[in-house]
């Protein structure tokens, strides 16, 4: 079994910061344009999140929302998804890679085929939103068996008992919503606070790595350095509606402030 | 084929996910809301045997909705269409002048039983809207209802009743601006409010607490309807129930007491509006809202667009109880333009003395159809579940008038 994103957060600990972790839209605003997107901010990730966009997104913000949308405007497929992570694959900086998206999406293609389309295009993790434990174990299986990581999530309104349970059906890798609610809101809760519910998941597990998601932008990101990773998603899709409502190139502009995100944790 | 079960209520159906018949419902949700909707399904499960509680529901159905609505033979109709016997079951009557009085006033209840102080619901028509608006006033909760902003300028009388109880409505602009994104946007609300947050959904759709909670509340119907048939016939007659299917709620409600019959004693009829129609279109199975269902989707498994002349209706999925009936070879489903029903709403207005609003005046076509090739011995019983005060602009401007 291959660790791409095991060795990822051991080179970040190594240079004693949390593993930089984005997120972006596949196909926003078009196909190259993503690539060429997360081709630029490959140097300062440690790990890419892909999102599948898919147009009834019940746990995503307005930022994510738009970007999901103009990708789908401009014609975005699976299948380009699969090709566009070869190609990413292939370039000399790429970074391990996890798509993200909403179970229907992977219903609708198939589980197997997708899962043999992850693997054959290179794609490392995979993250659906809406397939929680317990519900997701036989996918999960099928990832493990195919050497694709299965990123299990953990809310603030999880249990300690439920968190016990999923930790342990966990691979190498276990997301942490900060905070109740949508992607992209303000954080709700004190740092302190969502540092706490880190500790409380690390303390059952030490050697799986968590990282921590929603509301994190350039404000937030140094405060919870602390994490073994973090994800920046919402503003960076948000950085890519300013652009190009501004007419501005959103390579440039998302690549200077992943460059800022990625100075506040060295 | 998948099998139903005898003697076990149709909502309790489900596996331990959620599934019924292995292939419908399921809880496809966030993390963060897995607890939120653990602790509801907990609370419903002992609510539904608290004999406190249901007398409570009983009590507010009576004094607050109006009690038991009329069951009635409509001898104009039947008689013009020379066929099969027609029967009206006038859930239009009620207070809140749709069957979504029923799960509105539930959904407060437990609300209420909760401790949250914040309840949020979503509407196409503006029915549920209205009575969740309705429900919360009595009940002192604070309510927000989400609405697609093109639902919120054609059911304009409903969404003006909501405001005046009190609740806030916050329009939806994405998409198709319809019910299905005001679905999404108000489980969205959810997931951020689940702390303080109850969530009604409005039609028998969701994870499978939400349409459990709906489908249990509009069964009033049904049990109304049973001792209505008895107290006509003396018995049980050969039916058929036909009732329009758009979330579903409805339907649910006035078929639940009758599952356990033969089809051939008692016959189970959907329409759908024809281009809002997964369940009598051959829809693929497809993940929406948190649940499997019959869906329409395009290729990718995009979740299509609808258009429907009903707002209610107006919607790609369909109750994964729907699915489950259909299935199982107990339910049919077929499906009505919006020209045929806009006929039907001519046709009744003119013989009878009912208002139907365009969701059941697409069952009302049904009926029409139907009648005139059955048997003077042969029952049909048609649930009128809304009013159509609300459509009397659609009316005007598609038919010339609105009846007094």
């Amino acid at each position: 079994m291959k660790n791409s994103i095991n060795n990822a957060f051991k080179i970040a600990k190594k240079e004693n910061r949390p593993a930089l972790i984005s997120y972006t839209v596949c196909g926003d605003n078009t196909k190259d344009k993503s690539l060429q997107i997360l081709n630029s901010i490959s140097k300062d990730l440690d790990i890419a999140e892909w999102g599948i966009p898919h147009n009834c997104p019940t746990a995503d913000g307005k930022d994510i929302q738009n970007s999901s949308y103009r990708a789908l405007q401009n014609g975005i497929r699976l299948n380009d998804i699969f090709n566009l992570v070869k190609k990413f694959k292939k370039t000399k900086l790429s970074k391990p890679i996890i798509l993200m998206g909403y179970y229907q999406m992977i219903f609708n293609y198939g589980e197997k085929k997708f899962i043999q389309k992850c693997k054959a295009s290179g794609v490392d993790g995979l993250i659906v939103v809406d397939l929680s434990f317990p519900d997701n174990k036989n996918f999960a299986k099928l990832c493990k068996k195919n050497s694709i990581c299965f990123v299990q999530l953990i809310a603030p309104t999880t249990t300690v008992k439920r968190m016990k349970e999923i930790i342990k059906s966990s691979h190498e890798m276990i997301y942490m919503i900060s905070t109740i609610s949508t992607t992209g809101s303000a954080l709700k809760y004190s740092i302190k606070r969502i540092i706490k519910n880190y500790n409380v998941i690390k303390k059952i597990k030490p050697s799986k790595n968590v990282v921590i998601g929603f509301g994190i932008t350039k404000k937030t990101i140094s405060n919870l350095r602390s994490a073994d990773g973090l994800v920046v998603g919402s503003a960076i899709c948000r950085e890519i509606t300013r652009s190009l409502k501004d007419g501005q190139n959103p390579v440039i502009n998302v690549s200077k402030l992943v460059r800022i995100l990625k100075n506040k944790i060295i | 084929m998948i099998k139903l079960k005898k003697k076990t209520p149709l909502i309790d159906q489900h596996d331990k996910f959620g599934f019924y018949g292995n292939k419908f419902g399921g809880n496809f949700c966030a993390e963060t809301m897995r607890k939120p909707i653990e602790d509801l399904s907990k609370l419903f499960e002992k609510l539904r045997k608290d004999r406190k509680f249901l007398k409570k529901r009983d009590h507010y159905f009576r004094h607050y909705l109006g009690g038991e609505t009329p069951f009635f033979k409509l001898e104009n109709l039947t008689r013009h269409l020379g066929g099969a016997q027609i029967w009206c079951k006038d859930v239009s009557a009620i207070n809140g002048d749709a069957h979504k009085a029923y799960h509105a006033t539930v959904n407060a209840l437990i609300c209420k039983e909760s401790g949250k102080r914040y309840i949020a619901g979503d509407t196409g028509a503006g029915m549920f809207g209205k009575n969740l608006a309705m429900a919360a006033k009595k009940m002192n909760l604070k309510c927000k209802i989400f609405m697609g902003t093109k639902d919120i300028s054609r059911q304009a009388p409903n969404v003006k009743f909501i405001r005046n109880a009190g609740a806030e409505v916050v329009p939806v602009d994405s998409g198709s601006k319809t019910l299905v994104d005001a679905v999404s946007e108000c489980m969205r609300h959810y997931v951020s409010n689940c702390d303080n947050t109850h969530l009604a959904v409005g039609s028998a759709i969701g994870c499978n607490i939400f349409l459990k909670i709906c489908a249990w509340s509009t069964s009033q119907i049904s049990r109304e309807l049973k001792k209505q048939l008895i107290k006509e016939f003396g018995e049980i007659p050969k039916l058929k129930l036909i009732n329009v299917i758009g979330g579903g709620s409805s339907a649910l409600g006035f078929w639940n007491e009758f599952i356990d019959y033969d089809k051939k004693h008692v016959e189970l009829i959907g329409v759908e509006a024809k281009y809002a129609a997964p369940l009598s279109t051959n829809a693929k199975v497809a993940i929406l809202h948190g649940a499997a269902q019959y869906c329409l989707t395009d290729k990718e498994g995009q979740i299509a667009e609808t258009h429907s002349l009903s707002a209610g209706l107006d919607y790609p999925g369909s109750s994964p109880l729907h699915g489950f009936l259909k299935d199982s070879g107990r339910a049919r489903y077929t499906n009505a333009s919006d020209k045929e029903a806009l006929a039907a709403f001519k046709l009744i207005t003119k013989l009878e003395d009912i208002r139907p609003s365009l969701e059941p005046a697409h069952a009302w076509s049904e009926c029409i159809r139907l009648a005139p090739k059955l048997k003077k011995s042969d029952v049909l019983v048609v649930n009128n579940c809304g009013k159509g005060y609300k459509d009397k602009k659609i009316y005007i401007e598609q038919l010339g008038y609105y009846p007094k």
